[in-house]
């Protein structure tokens, strides 16, 4: 009985931390699966969104929640806008130029919030912050809960663009056929841009899921990139559904392993699984699928 | 319907088309013969807009579109079903179908479905299978039909028996008759000289990025020089 109240909670806690962590691990993928570039920019990009969304609050008093009709489409723009007129442009089609714009991107962007907001941690007071809900006899926090189902939710209406809609047939042709996509009319570097921007409008929307319980500052984005890149390895490169698991399960290990290891000890079992997974199953658990 | 005059393009440095003058009718099926690399696929990608010219005109219905995209290529009409076929294997056959009215005929695109799939009853089948896990006929029975969701006005077919059995062939160079007799405009790109020539009504042949010799396909049929280098008589 002890045991599992106390085993409980901590998973329940890994599960919807995880849904965050799959949420940006969505957007990861898919700009892997389509363009197949690493976006090393992906961390950076997400504490640009999470200052965006403290930035309202303190400034236009609008709350996280609020801001979610806003953040998602600003950072799909920013996302369309980087990947059209700057990634695209400057990598000439060469692999590996891509990843040196995305890397030199990301360091781009952290001085420059450096510079203008400089280091100092930030957080969004809310009334709601601190209250919890009960499930199952364990009390978890109502923003994480709240982030849980808003993680899902997104997964579900992506997973509805990705199979239901031109666009997202366009997306998962262009990923592996892009000659055959030039010759049904469609616009391969506009098709490119799109799926940029709604990897980078996941992390819109992660930002507000995950403010009212989390804080900002221009280094923030290194922690969950690593988590993300961990889970997108893990789930396959380019899989949905992979990435989905693979941050539901990354979350539980960081859970647990705080619990048995404490805090500052939880990461290691990640970076553990990380280093097992690129050793022996590199195509990821659930293999290679878009 | 498709005239082209003195049209060069290339790769890079090196010229491969070098002057190519040809015209299509409406209605015609049209035969683009000859030999390995005489430079008909490099053809193809320049009247799609996959390759830009260096030199020379391309009017299509009146208008020229030497140099346009792709996009503006498909939605004008002219449509290719290329070498290889380029299905999306990794989309099922509906899906692939799907796509193929991306730019153009997305309001007819449920009747349009039916129509490809009573063509190919084949691929009714395998609407919801992967592309990708389709035997070579099906897949460029796929492409075909994939082809003609976009309602071309003209359909480029590079090479559509290669690699098929001798029975799919016949009934591949059957299907293309019928959907000329449909009223559909057919650039047929091919080295199956013989029944390439059966089927089209004039033909051009290729060689070394220029037009050697072209005609009607029942004179060619019987032109010496042809009958030496390509039907081994
Ligand atoms: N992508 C390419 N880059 C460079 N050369 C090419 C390319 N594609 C084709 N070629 C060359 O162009 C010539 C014509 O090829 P192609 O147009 O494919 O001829 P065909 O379709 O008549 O067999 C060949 O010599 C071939 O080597
Ligand atoms: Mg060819």
């Amino acid at each position: 009985m002890s045991e599992f109240s106390i085993l409980l909670p901590s998973v329940l806690n890994g599960i919807t931390t995880g849904a965050l962590y799959a949420l940006v691990a969505l957007g990861l993928t898919l700009i892997y699966g389509v363009l197949h570039i690493i976006n090393f920019a992906h961390g950076s990009l997400l504490m640009l969104a999470l200052y965006g969304v403290y930035f309202l609050a303190a400034g236009f008093d609008i709350g996280p929640y609020q801001a979610l009709v806003f953040m998602p489409a600003a950072m799909f723009a920013v996302g369309y806008v980087l990947q059209r007129f700057v990634i695209g442009k400057a990598s000439h089609d060469r692999d590996e130029n891509i990843l040196l714009v995305t890397l030199g991107l990301s360091i781009v962007i952290e001085n420059l919030a450096l510079y203008f907001f400089r280091s100092d941690t930030r957080v969004v007071d809310t009334p709601w912050s601190f209250e919890t809900v009960e499930l199952l006899g364990a009390f978890l926090p109502l923003p994480k809960v709240i982030a849980f189902f808003g993680a899902l939710a997104t997964a579900a209406a992506l997973w509805v663009l990705m199979t239901r809609t031109d666009l997202g047939k366009a997306i998962r042709a262009v990923a592996k056929e892009r000659k055959g996509a030039r010759l049904v009319g469609i616009d391969v570097d506009h098709v490119f841009a799109m799926s940029f921007g709604i990897g980078i409008a996941c992390l819109g929307i992660a930002a507000c899921l995950l403010m009212p319980s989390y804080y900002v500052t221009p280094q923030v984005g290194h922690g969950f990139v690593l988590i993300a890149f961990t889970i997108v390895v893990l789930g396959g490169m380019g899989s949905f559904v992979g990435a989905l698991i693979g941050g539901l399960f990354i979350g539980v290990v960081e859970s647990l392993g705080g619990l048995f290891l404490g805090e500052s000890l939880g990461q290691i079992g990640i970076f553990a699984i990380f280093i097992l997974i690129l050793l022996f199953r590199p195509t990821g658990l659930l293999g290679h699928k878009v | 319907m498709l005239e082209v005059t003195g049209l060069r393009a290339g790769y890079g440095e090196v010229e491969i088309l070098r002057g190519v003058d040809m015209a299509i009718e409406p209605l015609e099926i049209v035969a683009l013969l000859g030999s390995n690399g005489a430079g008909k696929t490099t053809f193809n990608a320049v009247l799609s807009g996959l390759n830009r010219p260096t030199a020379g005109g391309v009017v299509f219905e009146g208008r020229d579109i030497a140099g346009l995209d792709p996009v503006a290529i498909v939605e004008a009409g002219l449509v290719q079903v290329p070498e290889g076929r380029h299905v999306f294997p990794n989309l099922s056959v509906r899906e692939n179908l799907e796509l193929g009215g991306y730019r153009r005929g997305r309001a007819n695109r449920k009747s349009n479905l039916e129509r490809v799939v009573a063509i190919f009853p084949r691929l009714r089948e395998r609407m919801d299978q992967k592309a990708g896990t389709l035997s070579g006929g099906e897949q460029q029975m796929l492409a075909i039909g994939r082809g003609m969701m976009s309602e071309p006005k003209l359909l480029v077919l590079d090479e559509p028996s290669l690699g098929l059995s001798p029975m799919l062939v016949e009934e591949m160079f059957a299907l293309i008759g019928r959907l000329n007799g449909e009223g559909l405009t057919i650039l047929l790109v091919e080295q199956n000289v013989r029944q390439s020539l059966e089927i089209a009504a004039r033909a051009f042949v290729m060689e070394n990025g220029a037009v050697s010799l072209s005609g009607p396909a029942g004179e060619l049929m019987r032109d010496p020089q042809l009958q030496r280098s390509y039907l081994g008589i």
